[in-house]
């Protein structure tokens, strides 16, 4: 069983402290979720946790690693979804999908279950500059499916989606969870997540 | 090594599909040479002179024209945050998009030149040294444009700047270029300078991507 | 060692305290620097009064590459050891170094003008200058084109790492393109060649320049870490 957490982590972002002494802890099959006002960290304490920012002080680490001793392997465990959604217009819908998974190079799901399970896959071959703001979110989600990938860092999934979606969408972390996964959501909704710890974080000192 | 083709094979299709932008710098190439003859009159004689220079010059531009793309679109959607998570290693992306850049803006360069060494007079002779030249000399340009576009994503007047950083490194490839041309006209022949700019093209194949890969770790952290 | 003078605080300290004395020693060389440059030191031969624009324009040039030299040792310490005090010291020479380097320029076209019958003369050593002077320009521009401080710093240090690697190339290639300049006369293996009553006034002007960058690279560094002070606080200020 793997645990994933850090410890008393601090971070700056230009001159600013966004972070201080935050402290998270989770095992396979939790969920986390980040609440806090806007500015308060949630995303930067999520790029964190990819390793795409390391902190001033304090570790993040996996099975009591430092993710940041061997980044490609921890590049491999995570699904990353940030707001940026990452989507090319000029690809069409599957194009999009199996290049992040191809590239990956994991055995998630297929990219058409994927968009299947998000509820697109009807869309699959339409050029994305097509899409809706919703519809392109959902195509950014298929990455933490076809990924494999164990622990999921969402950045406020259910921007841009309906009610409906999101429900799938909680179904599909109740599902990933309930396999042994993990997952990180940053989200100003409710998901009402099965299993899921809170980590309020507060405008830091 | 499949995820690579991968990258590459997105990136060439991504391209392929914005096409219009690869036909805008051959434009530019072939716009801006023209404009030479306007400027310093049509004697045959002194477009020979200055032609190969000219024409490696407007090389230099046009190719400085595309690169602030090379990273820019992946930057502002997200994309590269991704490339910069995923398995391939940061290097390797940075060649994959190089070779993609050079196959879409350096070689669409260097077809057009013999259009260009016949209108600017450029004696038959050198033509093959100089169509050597652009194939040595237009990689080193996608090579250290890459670290420029890698440094300015994010950046105010990022294009501008992009040259402002770029083409006084790329000074010893226009000298080397177009001294290749002269050393065959005054007979010296051009293989020392043939020779060097493949050491360019070699010392910045083994430096810029890291360098590269280490600025667009910078400008997504 | 190098830790322990990397603290803001200690330095800041240290450094006032010095500044002083490096003030003096540079008012003292200049003040017998410049004498031996304009009144006592010999006519050259050839060419006369005008030599006396050497004294200005090789401390210069020496100082324009010696600048590029420190900007990137610091840029190389910021990016290796995350020293926040060799950022601040590489971007509190930067426009110093420019400014080195556009003198330089500038007495180097003054002395053209006499010498060569024109202002300017594409000879090597005058177009490498030039070349220098558009890095640092670069350089500038880098770290001033982005609203968050610390990413300028990061990017415009692998570029003045970038430059650095390639200024040799840079000078090779243009020494290659064309050597009209008279040959090296002073850093040569053979000893210099030019009158022992030339370089005491060279060497002179030289460690003024020196002495005049180490004070002023020491008031911008404290000038730097004030304002960051100053930065500081306005955030916590918002934030509170």
């Amino acid at each position: 069983m793997a645990v994933f957490s850090g410890h008393n982590i601090d971070c700056v972002r230009g001159e600013r402290q966004v972070l201080s002494g935050a402290t998270f802890s989770l095992e396979s099959g939790a969920a986390l979720v980040l609440r806090g006002a806007n500015g308060s960290g949630k995303s930067t304490l999520l790029r964190l946790m990819a390793g795409l920012m390391r902190p001033v002080a304090g570790a993040i680490t996996w099975d009591g690693e430092d993710i940041a001793d061997d980044p490609h392997e921890h590049n491999r465990r995570i699904a990353y979804i940030g707001h940026a959604d990452a989507v090319k217009p000029a690809l069409s819908v599957t194009e999009n999908v199996s290049f992040w998974s191809e590239l990956s190079g994991a055995g998630g799901m297929r990219a058409t279950e994927a968009l299947t399970a998000l509820g697109i896959g009807h869309l699959a071959d339409l050029p994305a500059r097509y899409l809706s703001a919703g519809q392109r979110r959902r195509v950014t989600l298929t990455r933490m499916l076809t990924s494999g990938a164990p622990l999921w860092l969402l950045d406020e999934p259910t921007t841009a989606l309906d009610q409906d979606t999101s429900d799938a969408l909680r179904g599909l972390i109740d599902r990933h969870l309930a396999s042994g996964g993990m997952a990180v959501i940053s989200t100003h909704t409710d998901l009402g997540l099965a299993s899921s710890g809170l980590l309020t974080l507060g405008a830091a000192s | 090594m499949n995820a690579v083709s991968v990258l590459f094979r997105r990136e060439m299709r991504l391209a392929m599909r914005q096409s219009a932008d690869s036909v805008m710098v051959i434009a530019f190439f072939v716009i801006a040479v023209v404009l030479f003859p306007f400027g310093v009159g049509p004697e045959p004689n002194m477009l020979a002179r200055i032609g190969p220079g000219v024409i490696w010059v407007a090389a230099l531009l046009a190719a400085m024209l595309s690169m602030d793309r090379m990273f820019m679109g992946d930057y502002e959607d997200g994309s590269l945050e991704l490339l910069v998570l995923s398995p391939v290693a940061l290097e390797f992306v940075v060649l994959v998009k190089v070779l993609a850049h050079w196959l879409t803006t350096g070689l669409p360069l260097i077809v057009t030149a013999p259009l260009l060494f016949v209108m600017m007079n450029v004696p038959t002779e050198i033509w093959p040294v100089l169509l050597m030249t652009l194939l040595l000399g237009t990689p080193v340009l996608s090579l250290l444009g890459s670290v420029g576009a890698a440094l300015v994503l994010g950046a105010r007047r990022g294009g501008v700047l992009l040259s402002l950083l770029v083409l006084p490194l790329l000074i010893p490839v226009l000298i080397f270029a177009v001294g290749s041309g002269d050393a065959v006209l005054y007979g010296t022949g051009a293989k020392a300078n043939l020779m060097l700019l493949g050491g360019v093209l070699l010392g910045s194949l083994a430096l810029t991507p890291w360098a590269a890969a280490q600025a667009l770790r910078e400008a997504v952290a | 060692m190098l830790h322990y003078f990397a603290n803001p605080t200690r330095f800041q300290r240290l450094s006032r305290r010095i500044e002083p004395w490096l003030l003096v020693a540079m008012i003292l060389c200049f003040a017998f620097g410049l004498y031996f440059a304009l009144f006592s030191s010999p006519v050259d031969y050839q060419q006369g009064h005008t030599v006396r624009i050497m004294y200005i324009h090789v401390p210069a040039a020496w100082m324009a590459l010696f600048c590029y030299t420190a900007m990137a040792v610091a840029a190389a310490v910021a990016m290796i050891w995350k020293h926040a005090l060799a950022d601040v010291a590489a971007k509190a020479t930067a426009p110093i170094g420019a400014v080195f380097t556009f003198l330089a320029l500038v007495t180097g076209s003054l002395w053209g003008k006499p010498m060569w019958g024109t202002w300017w003369v594409w000879d090597a050593r005058l177009t490498s200058v030039l070349v220098l002077f558009f890095l640092y320009l670069g350089y500038m521009a880098l770290r001033d084109a982005f609203d968050e401080p610390g990413r300028g710093a990061r990017a415009s240090a692998i570029l003045v790492l970038v430059g650095f690697v390639n200024v040799p190339i840079i000078k090779f290639s243009v020494d290659w393109w064309n050597t009209l300049h008279q040959p090296s006369s002073v850093l040569r293996m053979d000893g210099p060649t030019i009158h022992p009553d030339m370089l005491t006034p060279l060497f002179l002007m030289a460690a003024a320049f020196q002495l005049y960058y180490f004070w002023l690279v020491l008031v911008r560094i404290r000038r730097e870490l004030m304002a960051n002070r100053t930065r500081a606080l306005r955030h916590r200020q918002a934030a509170a």
